[in-house]
Order: C-alpha cells, then structure tokens, then sequence
C-alpha cells in the first residue's frame, strides 16, 4: 500500500482568549488531538459546525500555522518551519482555496494578474510562457480570455471563485485545501464550482481535503469524510457507507438536519443545548452534553477514535459496551 | 374561504429599475408557504414590500390585502399594528438584528406593550414565559441578557419570541437559519414548527435551500428574477418539478444519501435586472428554450390542481425530447 | 479590572510627561528668555543675574531635572514677568476661559447633533444638503478668520454688540458664538455618520417590523447606538474647553488662559507656558479617560465581551 500523501499525527492547537474588557484569560483549544491520512488522488472531507475546528485543522495541514504538538508530514517529510525558504518553496505543491473569494482576490488587480502571480513568484517559465499559461488556466476553469481582463468585482461571485482555484491551480499543485469554497455562493453556481472541482481533479490527479459545514456538498465530492466535533475527530470512514449509516450520535443528529427534499416525515433527530464553546470544554467526550444516550463514562473519559470496522472508526464509548443504538430508537428519543 | 394575506401583481422598483414584476401570492390561514429563490429572485423583496418595510426611494405598486382590507401603502399608524401584531418578520442572521445596547427582556417587552396593552410586572412574567416557551433556559436572569451574551441558535429563538409577543396569524421568516449551524437550523425549524401547530400560526418560509423549504412547508413558490416561475404543493414539486428552473435547481442540489450522480449546473448567471431578456428571464440559460421564449414573459397559469406555472412549455418542460418529439 | 484602570493611568501619566518635555525643550531652544524679558538694551551682568536667578545657567538636562522634580512635587515655578507662582496666574484666568469655552460647549451640542441627527433621517433630501453645506463651510474657515469676520458685521458695521474685552455679559456673545460653529459643524458630520450607520443595521429594521413607530425606532434603537460613537468626539471637545479658547480670546482680547499662554510664549515665561501646557494636557488626558469608561456604560459588549466561538 503506497504511503499517504498527507499525514496528520494529534496535532494539537490553542489559543490565548481575553473575555471582554475586564474578563479572564481562558485558553482556548481549537484543535485536540487530530490524526488523519490523505491518500494521492483522494479526497478527504472534513465535516463539522463552529467550533469543531476544522478551519484550523485545514491551516495546519497546510502549514500555514503550527500545531502546538503533533505533526504533519507531507510526502513522508516533516512541514518545514513557516516562513523558511523550503517551506515557501513548498507552498508551489500545496494551495488552499477560501470561502470569500472578493475576500482572496485583490481589489485592484485584474483577474489575469492575479492568476499569472504564482507563476511570477515561483519563477516558473517565462513572461510568454506565463502568458499561455494563464490562458490555459483561465480555460481549464470555464472562464474567457476577456475575464482575465476584468477586475475582482466585475465579475459574479461564481466567476470570482473559478478565477480563485485557476490561480491555486497555476503551479500545478500536488495538494488542494478547501476551506468551504461554495458556501456564499447561490446553489445553481454551486452546482457549477462542485462539477469543475470533481472535474479537474479526476483531470490532474489533485488530492483534497475539501472542508465544509454542508454535509451534502462533502458527500458529493469526498471519498472518505472525517466528523468533527469540539476539536476532535468522533467519526471517519468512506463518505457513503458513513452517511448513510452514521454510528456517532453527533454523525446521526448531523445527517438528519441535513435538508433534503423528500424527506419531509422522516424522524429528526433533534440536538438538545447549544452548540459547543472551545472555551469551555466539557470534562469527559466533548458531546456528552447533548448526546441523548450519554452515560456515566462519558462525562469522566474522552472516547479515543477506535477502528470499528476496515475504513470506519468511530470515537464513542457507545461502540466500546458493545450496545450501537438502532436509528429506529433514536427517533423515540 | 378568503385567504388570511393575498398578493396581487406586486411591484417594486429601486431607482427606476424594477425588480419585482408583479407578484401573485396567497397565503392561506395556518398553512406553511415555502419561498424558494436564489440571488436577485426577489423573495424578500416581496414581503419586506408588503409590510412597507423598504426605504422611501423605491416605487411599489399592486395590491396586498389582510383578510380582504388593504394594507399596501396604509398610513404609517395602522402599518404599525399590523406589523408584529397581525404579521411579524424575522430575519437571517439574528445577531445583528436584535439591538446590542438593550437587554432582550425589554426588545421582548416592547411588542408586548405595542401589541398586547401589557403594562408594569405582567409585561416581565410574560416575556419570561415567552423566553421559556422558545427553549431559553434559566429565563428569569437571562431577561436582562444583552444579544451578544447568546449564541445565534438563542438568538434566532429571541427574534422567535419577539415575533411571538404580538401573537401574530402569519410569521414571514426570511432565511431564519442561514446564517445558523445545521443542528442547530433544525431546533430552530423545530421549534417554529411546534409553535405553528400549537398557535395555528400560518409561516411563509423564505430561503435559497430547497431541501428546508421541501421538509418544512406545505406549499412551494419559486422565484426567479423577480418572478414566481412556478408554485405546488412541495410534495409535488419536489417529485415532479416542472418548470425548467425548478428542475435545475432541484437537480442541482447533491444528494444526502442513494446514488451519487453529476449534479445539474444552470449554465450562466442571473440576469441583472436593469438588464433583462424581453421575454422570459430564464429563457437564456433553458435548455428547453425557443423562439416562443423571447417574444414577451410568459404568464403564471394553472396546470393542475393548485399548481401554477410560468412557461409557454404546455405543461412544463416534462420530459423535453418527448415534447419536441410530439411538436413535430 | 483593576489591571484596565491601572494600565489606563498609567498611559495617561505618560503621556502628561511627553507634553511637558516637549515643551521645555521647544521653549528652551526657541530663545533666551533673558534677553526676551529684560529687553536687549539690558546691560550685561543684569542679564547675568537673572539668568542666575533662574537657574538658566545649569545645563540643560539639569534644568531639566530640575524642572521635573519641582513638578512631582507639585511646584509649578513662578513667572518670570512678575515673580508670582505660575500656578496663581493661571488659576485667576481659567473662570474667563470656562466663560467661553462652557456655553461653546453646549452650543455645539445643541446644534451639531440635532442637526446632524436630522440630516441623516432625511438622507438625499434639501434639507441634508443644506445641513451639510452648512456644516462644510462651518468646520473649514479658521477660527480667527470667523472670529474677525463676526466683529466686522456685527461690532463694525451693525454696532449691535461691541468688539473686545471684557466688560459685560454682551461681550461674550461673538466670542462664544465664534467658538461654537466650528465644533457644531464637526459634530453635525459626526452625528450624520454615526446614524447612518446604525440606520442601516439590521436591528432597525427588526424594529421596525415589530411594529415600533418610526419615532420610537429613531429614539429607543438608532440612537443610543450612535451614541457610541458620537462620545469619542465630544469628549474631544470637553478636552479643549480650558485649551480651545487660544485663538479666539486673541482675537477679541478675552483675558484667560490662553491669552495668558499667547503672551507667555512670547515672552518665553517658561513656567507659566509649562504650567499652562500641563494643565491642558491633564485635561484633555482626563477627558479621554472619562471617555474609555463611558464606554462601557454605554456599549454593553465592551462589559462582558462575546462569547467565544459562540453560534
């Protein structure tokens, strides 16, 4: 089995919060002991809601920021420390694309300014040769040459993210970030940016970890998905057998908010509380609070993540005393 | 039986350019209208028209009546009244649409005076009943909370209960869970679905989220360039869509669970509204499109049982090879 | 808390202190306060011995010094004109200044907000144009040029009110009117954009469509929010009410503090420019201060802070 492209080992990040003008000092852990592997080609999708960290989780990965402990390993090698010469050199293997693209693209330069930058940064050809290149791009993502003359604002929200993964796209990067790149845009255009994603990556052999908060958009585009919750992984395995069997509470209550046509009497299942504070964790499994069928051990232990079956491992201490709850009963509940 | 809020050819324009183009919408007692619609489509536009909520530079025209009395362009006192108290809105993003320098128990206590005649300790143990009834706990304390002390989930259900306080018929909720995380979007249409069944309270659900609209609504309009393109029940809708929009969109949407396959994608934009089609605004992005097409909008007209549709397709863009097919 | 209120002092006490070093060092090298206060005729050892007097003779960073201890203990000097402590000659000017700077004051709040509150409210209107026009003209001419204008009109000309001094209540009148319009001016813009601003959040809308009279959303919603920042400016101006006054009491020859401190600089009367100068950074330094913990009187966020990762 050939060596994953991508290696994250319990990495581990906090923060320094102040609460307000006169509040305490709290230490805030976004991220708590994540480990996962991507594979070349694949696509890992990273599913959680505020606070589950799976943003930083994403910027690390990428090495834009440090964990605090634990690793990342890129091709079997250590990321380099961020701002070093190797590590800016990397950055030519490994892009991420945003939620806001106004927000990623310069106000005022033109969208093939923008694209061609990369190229200019890496020293990658020649003027001509950029030039073509840029075309290529611009080409590859469903956008005219007249676009590329155009400034960021010009051009609809739709446009603007094409323009955004033509220019991730421009040194021919190994590894793709996305960091919930379809979120603010309409569903119609969603529809188009998902489409292009899939395409180009089957087109160039893109690995992806393709992170988002609408579990429908990760399905479509992920071949295996990693939940989070409060800073940990409670459940990972293949996209399919994973949504359409979820065995984490939290991966069932997720499942069934998800809107879907169709589905109008189907049993919710209803998350009692309020979402998670990473400044106030807590003690035991992170979700004991508004799990249904916590029990003693959850509010003292942390469940680790524990392979339940070959690509399916599940963080609950459910899984451990042997009892899974059919979903039937989690409708009574 | 009369509609509790009917609709008719609403107009709206900003700055001499139109964006609604003339609304037919009824809204019956106690049933839940699902507004469907993507960027530019109007959705709401319409009802902040409705309640006279848009800012005095724009030109509205048409006709909105409350059980038969008209209220479109009524005088501000008795808009008033109405709002809150015969119709109340509430709004995406409910963080920034409760006031941040008031605690909530008097953003509650408002409407309770304006709508209900409530005055000194009744106004407080109502409002604290109201924040009970949404699911805050501890209400008592948390009376003299300001918003930025609740998450959005709590929020959203403080906007729920202010709207509440005026004990309204109809809850128009534009995007009331958008901006909201997914377990907590289904609390918060939870829990306006229970307040609908014990209140009878009617609910027109607005949102870009087909999947929403279709589990929470009885009844679907869609929108699209300031238009309704199409409108049935949302069983129907969902399993039958038959306008060519409507069919894109719900292909469009990636499916939770059953097969995976390659997701619809409309081709082009939305067209800007100082610069439309002659004919039917979606005619440039439908495959299904003709010469017909281009000529004038096409009407809203019924094809079935409570079932409208905009398209000079007879009965919607059905199966479209076969329709060609039978033209020839 | 006790750790804002400290950092705060502290950054205030600071910033008292670079007031004052700069101007001895401004003051010291812009001139020999000998020659300037015992004339240039002044024969040699006469100028000596003042300069001995006042220690003028030590070097520089030992005046300094000097200079700063007498400070900390609350010794100000004395003038070098006429040998009273500098503290009494500006202690017996400041009730002339507050005379004008007082009703400047609220004539800038009595115009500037109301005018600038109903500019916004009628956005794009006659009415918001006029008012900032109004406003623009207001705030860009000079006080003096104001000020001289004023007396041309209504001194000269209509002979309706006389042109300087001190000497009746109707003196006061040009000095304070000329002082107000440039603050109301500046306030009015101020005011107009603050509510605007809030104008626009979703909040009012939600007001509104709770069925809240439009009056009542301007009153309860709109501006108490725009209050937030309409505070920082006038507590601006509270800040200038004993320093503000400088150009507009030498026009119409008002006797208070800063006529004091105009004749002092050119007469390098270093305590009392020091004394002065002290003064109007304490004051303005003070006003800031008031300002920060309003703040949180008025903005319930800055109390308690959000909550973290909340949604």
């Amino acid at each position: 089995m050939t060596a994953p492209l991508v290696k994250v080992d319990a990495i581990v990040r906090s923060y320094r919060m102040r609460t307000g003008m006169f509040g305490r000092v709290a230490d805030l852990r976004a991220v708590d002991g994540v480990s996962f592997d991507i594979r070349r080609g694949e696509t890992l999708g990273l599913v959680g809601e505020s606070g589950s960290g799976k943003s930083t989780t994403g910027r690390m990965v990428l090495g834009l920021e440090a964990p605090d402990s634990g690793s990342v390993a890129f091709e079997q090698a250590a990321m380099p420390a961020i701002g070093s010469a190797p590590w800016r050199s990397q950055r030519a293997r490994m892009q991420m694309i945003f939620q806001d693209p106004l927000g990623a693209l310069d106000r005022r330069w033109t969208i093939a300014r923008q694209v061609r930058e990369p190229l200019d940064i890496h020293a990658i050809g020649d003027d001509a040769s950029r030039a073509v290149r840029v075309d290529e791009l611009l080409h590859s993502v469903g956008l005219a040459h007249d676009q590329g003359l155009r400034y960021p604002h010009e051009l609809s929200g739709g446009q603007r993210q094409r323009a955004v993964i033509a220019r991730a796209l421009a040194t021919r990067p190994d590894f793709l970030v996305c960091d919930e790149p379809v979120s603010a845009l309409d569903v119609s255009i969603q529809a188009q940016v998902i489409n292009l994603l899939i395409d180009l990556q089957a087109e160039l052999g893109l690995t992806m970890l393709f992170i988002s908060h609408d579990l429908r958009v990760v399905r479509q585009i992920s071949r295996r998905v990693a939940v989070m919750y409060l800073g940990r992984i409670v459940e990972l395995g293949d996209a399919d057998h994973l949504f359409a069997a979820p065995q984490h509470p939290y991966t069932r209550a997720l499942v069934s908010a998800s809107p879907a046509p169709g589905r109008r009497n189907a049993e919710r299942i209803v998350l009692t509380g309020d979402p998670p504070n990473p400044a106030a964790r807590p003690a035991g499994c992170a979700f004991h609070p508004r799990c249904s069928h916590a029990f003693a051990r959850c509010r003292m232990e942390s469940p680790k993540l524990v392979e339940i079956a070959p690509d399916r491992s599940v963080a609950c201490h459910l899984l451990d005393a042997g009892t899974v709850p059919a979903a039937a009963s989690e409708a009574a509940a | 039986m009369a509609p509790l809020v009917s609709i008719e050819n609403l107009t709206v324009a900003f700055d001499g350019v139109a964006v609604l183009h003339g609304i037919d919408l009824q809204v019956e007692r106690g049933e839940a209208l699902g507004l469907v619609g993507e960027s530019g489509s109007g959705k709401s536009v319409t009802w902040l028209a409705a309640l006279g909520l848009l800012p005095m530079a724009t030109s509205v025209g048409g006709r909105v009546r409350l059980e038969g009395a008209d209220i479109l362009g009524a005088p501000p006192g008795k808009l008033d009244r109405i709002r809150g108290g015969r119709i109340a809105m509430i709004f995406q993003d409910p963080a920034s649409a409760l006031n941040p320098v008031l605690p909530v128990g008097k953003q509650i206590g408002e409407s309770l005076v304006l709508h209900r005649g409530l005055s000194g300790a009744s106004i407080r143990s109502e409002a604290r009943h109201l924040l009970d009834l949404v699911g805050i706990p501890d209400p008592e304390r948390r009376l003299s909370s300001y918003p930025h002390e609740f998450s959005g989930g709590q929020n959203q259900r403080i906007m729920i209960a202010m709207a509440l306080a005026g004990n309204p018929d109809l809850l128009v909720a534009d995007e009331p869970t958008t901006a909201l995380d997914a377990t907590i979007q289904s609390q918060i249409l939870e829990l306006i679905g229970r307040v609908r069944r014990e209140t009878g309270m009617a609910l027109v659900l607005i949102s870009h989220d087909l999947g929403v609209v279709a589990e929470n609504c009885d009844r679907v309009a869609v929108m699209y360039a300031g238009r309704i393109v199409e409108e049935a029940a949302a069983d129907e809708l969902f399993a039958d869509p038959r306008h060519p929009y409507t069919l894109g969109l719900t292909g469009a949407l990636p499916p939770i669970d059953g097969p995976r396959r390659r997701l619809t994608a409309i081709p082009g934009m939305v067209p800007n509204p100082k610069a439309m089609p002659p004919g039917c605004a979606f005619a440039p992005r439908c495959s299904s499109s003709d010469r017909r097409c281009e000529d004038k909008p096409p009407r809203l007209r019924a094809i079935g049982e409570r079932r409208r549709i905009a398209c000079v397709l007879e009965t919607g863009a059905l199966h479209p090879p076969l329709l060609e097919a039978a033209a020839e | 808390m006790l750790r804002f209120f400290a950092v705060r002092i502290a950054r205030a006490m600071l910033t008292i202190a670079l007031v004052v070093t700069f101007a001895f060092v401004v003051l010291r090298l812009s001139g020999d306060p000998a020659l300037i206060i015992m004339g240039p005729e002044a024969p040699p050892e006469v100028i000596a011995a003042f300069r001995k007097a006042w220690g003028l003779d030590d070097p520089i960073w030992m005046q300094y010094l000097d200079y700063f201890g007498a400070i900390a203990r609350g010794e100000l000097g004395r003038s070098m004109r006429d040998g009273r402590p500098a503290i009494a000659l500006v202690a017996e000017r400041i009730p002339a200044t507050l005379v004008l700077t007082i009703p400047a004051l609220l004539l800038k709040l009595g115009i500037g907000i109301p005018a600038g509150i109903l500019a916004a409210l009628h956005r794009g209107s006659v009415i918001d144009r006029a008012v900032m026009a109004a406003a623009v003209a207001g705030f860009t001419v000079p006080s003096f040029v104001l000020g001289l204008v004023l007396v041309l009109i209504f001194a000269v000309q209509l002979g309706w009110l006389p042109s300087g001094g001190q000497d009746s209540w109707r003196h006061a009148i040009l000095p304070i009117i000329t002082l107000g319009i440039g603050g109301a001016a500046v306030l009015a813009r101020f005011t107009r954009s603050a509510m605007l601003e809030v104008l626009g959040q979703p909040y009012v809308r939600t007001a509104s469509a709770k069925g809240v009279a439009w009056r009542a959303v301007v009153i309860r919603h709109a501006l108490p929010n725009a209050a937030i920042p309409t505070v920082t400016i006038i507590g601006f101006m509270v800040g200038t009410l004993i320093a503000g006054a400088v150009v507009v009491e030498s026009v119409f020859s008002w006797p208070g503090v800063g006529r004091l401190l105009v004749v002092a600089v050119a007469n390098r009367d270093l305590a009392v420019v020091q004394c002065v100068l002290l003064l109007v950074a304490a004051t303005m330094v003070a006003s800031n201060l008031a300002v920060d913990f309003l703040y949180g009187f008025l903005d319930p966020r800055l109390r308690t802070g959000t909550q973290a990762g909340a949604h």
